[in-house]
Order: C-alpha cells, then sequence, then structure tokens
C-alpha cells in the first residue's frame, strides 16, 4: 500500500514537471537568445536519439550499434528531397526509410544474440558509411552535397515535436502488453517463446519502430548543416553517444534516459567550449568515472539520495 | 482430448523416444515417471511444439499439433510448466503472471483468471510487487504454476515439479495439482518422485530408455514388482 502511493505520487508529479516543460519549451523562442535555442535543439536531438535506441535495447538488452546508420538515412533523405517538398513530409519519409533499412537489417542481425549482435550492428553502420562514400566519389561524382537550410527556430519547434512523440511513443509502449513482452525476451528469450510470443517478429518490429525516430531526427538536423558528406552524415559517435546517454542516465528508467541525454549534451558542449583541445580527453575520463562509480548512473545516485533522505525522517520520528 | 499415436523424436542426432504413445483424457490426471534420461522432458517439447517428431502424431482437441508453432499451441490451450521453473526473474510477480497470459484470449480475460489464481496461490498475491528472484523456492515454484495457470489452459503439463523443493513443500505443491481438476483442467504430471505421483495421479505410464514400459491405473502400478522395486524402493 505505501509502496503504491510512493509511485502515484511520482507519477503526478511527473506529469506536473513534464507539463510545465512543455509549455516552457514550446514559448522559449520568444524571450531567449539563438544560441541557447541551438543548444536545445542538440538537447533534444539527443533525448530522440536516446529514448528511441532504448525502445528497443533498454528491455530485450539487444545493444544496437546502428543508430548512425538510420540517423544518417534521414540526413540524406533530406538533403535529396530537402529543396522539393515541405518539411514535415521529408522527416516523414526519412523515418520510414530508416524503418525499413532496420527491417531489413533486422532480418538479418536479429538471429544473433549478445556480442555478435553488437558487433554486427556496428560493423552494418560503417558498411553504410563506406558504400555511400563510395556510391557519392563514384556514381554522383561528389563527395559532399549543399543542404538547403531552414531557420534554427523552425528547427527548435520541429525538434521538440519529435521529442515529445518519441516520449509518448516509449512510454506508451512500455506499460503496454507489448512492453511487457519485449521485458520478457531480454529476461528469458525461451520461456518469452513458451508465453506464446513471436519472438523474432516482435524484435525486427520494435528495431523498425525504434529507427523510425532515429530517422526523423536526422532529416531534421540535416537542415543546421548546409554541407554534409557520408563521414558526417554516418559519424560513429552517433551510434555511441545513445548507448553512453543511457548508461549515464540509468538504463533503467524513461527520465534517466532524458536526463543522461540532456546532462551529457551540456557537458559536452561546455567543455568543447571552454577546453577545445582537451574535449574529448574530458569527456571520456567522465565518462569512465560515471562507469566505475555509478553504476546505476545518474537515476541511481538520485534514487540512493532519496531512500536516503526518507530513511532520515523515519529515524527522526 | 490429447492423443500422442506412435511418435519417434530426435534429440540432435540422438533418437530420443521410439514409438511414444500417450493418451490424456478431459480432467483427467495422468502422470509419466522415468529416470534421468528417459524422454520425459523430450516428450512433453514434442507436444509443445518445442520439438517436432520425426514420425507419428500429436492430436489435441481433435486437431493435428505435432508441426505448428509452439506459440500456436499455446493458443490452443496447452501450457507448459518447464522443468527449472524458467521465471522472469527481474520482473515482478504480477508481470510474470501477466506474460503467462499473453495470448490474445487470455489476455481479454486476465483480471479473471488472476482472481483464480491468487485464489490458488494466496502467496503470490501477497508478494505481487515483488521482483521473482527474491522469492523463495516454493514460492517461485507457485509462481511458475501460476503463469502456466494464466494462459486458461485445457491441459497442463508438468515437468519435475518436486525439484528441489523441501518435501514438506512437495507435498503442498502435490495437494495444490490434485485440486486443479477440479477447474476443468487436465493435467500431465512428469515426475522423479514417483510414490507422490502414483498418489494423486488417475494413470501413469512409465517411461525408460525412450519407449513406454508400463501403463494402466494408478493404484495397480504401485502394486506392480517392477515399479516396487526399480522406483519405490521397496
Amino acid at each position: 500500500m505505501h509502496s503504491f502511493r510512493v509511485t502515484s505520487n511520482k507519477k503526478a508529479l511527473f506529469l506536473a514537471l513534464l507539463i510545465v516543460i512543455l509549455i516552457f519549451a514550446a514559448t522559449m523562442p520568444l524571450y531567449i537568445q539563438p544560441y541557447i535555442i541551438i543548444s536545445l535543439t542538440s538537447i533534444f536531438m539527443y533525448i530522440v536519439l536516446t529514448v528511441s535506441w532504448a525502445i528497443f535495447s533498454a528491455p530485450t538488452r539487444y545493444i544496437s550499434l546502428a543508430s548512425a546508420s538510420f540517423f544518417g538515412t534521414g540526413i540524406y533523405v533530406w538533403a535529396i528531397l530537402g529543396s522539393a517538398l515541405p518539411l514535415p513530409i521529408v522527416v516523414g519519409i526519412g523515418g520510414l526509410v530508416s524503418s525499413l533499412l532496420a527491417l531489413l537489417t533486422g532480418l538479418l542481425t536479429l538471429r544473433l544474440r549478445g556480442l555478435y549482435f553488437i558487433i554486427f550492428t556496428f560493423g552494418f553502420s560503417e558498411f553504410v558509411r563506406h558504400s555511400s562514400q563510395w556510391w557519392e566519389i563514384n556514381i554522383s561524382g561528389t563527395e559532399g552535397r549543399w543542404v538547403v537550410g531552414v531557420d534554427h527556430t523552425i528547427i527548435y519547434y520541429a525538434m521538440l515535436i519529435l521529442a515529445f512523440l518519441t516520449l509518448i511513443t516509449a512510454y506508451a509502449i512500455r506499460r503496454s502488453r507489448f512492453g511487457l513482452a519485449l521485458q520478457s525476451i531480454g529476461q528469458f528469450e525461451e520461456a518469452a517463446a513458451h508465453a506464446g510470443i513471436n519472438v523474432t517478429a516482435m524484435k525486427i518490429m520494435t528495431f523498425a519502430i525504434s529507427a523510425f525516430f532515429m530517422g526523423a531526427a536526422g532529416a531534421i538536423m540535416a537542415t543546421r548543416w548546409s554541407y554534409i558528406d557520408p563521414s558526417i552524415a554516418f559519424s560513429p559517435l552517433i551510434s555511441f553517444m545513445p548507448v553512453l546517454m543511457a548508461i549515464f542516465g540509468g538504463i533503467g528508467q524513461l527520465y534517466g534516459h532524458i536526463l543522461g541525454a540532456g546532462v551529457l549534451t551540456i557537458l559536452a558542449e561546455v567543455l568543447l567550449t571552454e577546453f577545445p583541445y582537451y574535449y574529448m580527453l574530458l569527456f571520456g575520463l567522465i565518462l569512465l568515472a560515471v562507469i566505475l562509480f555509478l553504476p546505476h548512473g545518474l537515476v541511481g545516485l538520485m534514487e540512493k539520495w532519496w531512500k536516503g533522505g526518507l530513511a532520515g525522517k523515519h529515524a527522526n520520528t | 482430448m490429447l492423443q500422442v499415436s506412435n511418435i519417434n523424436s530426435f534429440y540432435r542426432k540422438i533418437q530420443a523416444l521410439w514409438g511414444v504413445s500417450l493418451r490424456i483424457d478431459e480432467k483427467e490426471l495422468v502422470a509419466l515417471i522415468g529416470a534421468n534420461g528417459a524422454g520425459k522432458t523430450t516428450l512433453l517439447k514434442t507436444i509443445s511444439g518445442l520439438l517436432h517428431p520425426a514420425s507419428g502424431s500429436v492430436q489435441f482437441l481433435d486437431m493435428r499439433i505435432d508441426q505448428m508453432p509452439a506459440h500456436s499451441i499455446v493458443e490452443l490451450g496447452v501450457s507448459h510448466v518447464s522443468e527449472g521453473r524458467r521465471l522472469f526473474q527481474d520482473m515482478t510477480v504480477r508481470e510474470n503472471l501477466d506474460m503467462g497470459a499473453y495470448t490474445h484470449k487470455a489476455w481479454n480475460k486476465k483480471e479473471e483468471t488472476l482472481e483464480r489464481v491468487h485464489q490458488i496461490f494466496p502467496i503470490l498475491k501477497v508478494r505481487s510487487r515483488q521482483l521473482a528472484r527474491t522469492l523463495s523456492g516454493g514460492e517461485q515454484q507457485m509462481l511458475a504454476m501460476g503463469r502456466g495457470l494464466m494462459s486458461r489452459p485445457r491441459l497442463c503439463m508438468f515437468d519435475e515439479l518436486s525439484y528441489g523443493l523441501a518435501p514438506i513443500l512437495a507435498k503442498e505443491v502435490f495437494k495444490i495439482v490434485k485440486t486443479l481438476r477440479e477447474q476443468d483442467i487436465a493435467i500431465l504430471l512428469v515426475e522423479q518422485n514417483v510414490r507422490h505421483a502414483l498418489e494423486i495421479a488417475d494413470r501413469a505410464y512409465v517411461l525408460e530408455n525412450g519407449r513406454i514400459v508400463l501403463e494402466g491405473e494408478s493404484r495397480g502400478l504401485s502394486e506392480n514388482e517392477l515399479i516396487k522395486q526399480a522406483y519405490l524402493g521397496l
């Protein structure tokens, strides 16, 4: 009974907080300087990437390093269609094309498990990068492409809406029969099949859903860069960041993923501007420290404080 | 209700079942006994669709199921509570039970079934929000049984329920199995604990080296000289 009250309070608090943040976020461009708007857009992008990565990888425990290939596909969809079609349609197409790519790779890779799956997805991502490089040089005859730009407020709103949709989807899946089934696949795949789950179909479908949001995010972000080439669009960093951010925040909870994405993006931005030469070095050291000392991420740390605080109160009364 | 006819099954490349036939009627409690490696688990896996027989047939409610995928057989009403419990350890008791009702038919009646399962295993209601891994051995076995019942099966197959349980708990578990038949569920009970199994079963089959060597009413079998010597230690 007691634990029930705590969780329902937490839920109400979370909902209220979400609404406040949303109102705040929606009115932000009216009174905040462009630099912060642009930084916030980056945070939203990483929230989309981390949360959508976690839709598939967190419950099933299949760690995917293919995010860059889906994100990059979205970028190229914008590069090709951006000047011809309106933004929302291109973003939708970017998502769909990435989903299709995920279906295809899912069919190939999701029979693999553990380390083999991780290595294969990483290899796949690199394969996509190199083959598009080959295509651009040999078929299109260019190294990179000029991209149609869009006003930064529009990018901001587009990314805000996408982040919101991603969060709603992730939340709905977690709460559903579908989410429970995904979790049980991660726990004990044979037993899940025993319960009547078509395990392979479910994994492939979820992989495609997660890729949709990554592709859509890519299509939106492409508008911010005036020039792209395959090594920018399919940068392996994009494959690793969602994994790091989810672990940094705490992999078990949705708000952990948001927190991880937010804090790490800000951290990276600060390090990059303050210490441009040692940026990557410092970033790496901080990540190492987190993995060594905070095995459950920021959420784990907060829960420890929260519980410690409660215990203290009980001791006093 | 279930009719296994003359099946030959292979486990990898080794033949594990040789011309095995077995029948279970409505509401019947049938025991399958035999030593380690006799082929009991292989027979259960063949019925639940995790293995397909090389020849012979399995019929359930007049339908041939021997080539169906496992998830369709669950849907038809065959539940398999496997050896070693195989719980979703980091999920709560409630979530484990919910997963048992994963099939569409069962999901719609989940709350109603849950109430029935809680009546049979009151401890599962108390432990509802605990992670499965925090339960004691006996409670985990009850959770595995409860999860098996959540799919609203017509036939429930229990593999080695008493395995790793203290004698007192094993007795408790067998008592519960006995009450299940009052719920209109047919049961196939696979056991090494022959004495207990024969006590509660209507009929029994004895499996040795992949072949059925004896079958009959439980009462008659417990008087059988071979059973007495080989399994009851008399």
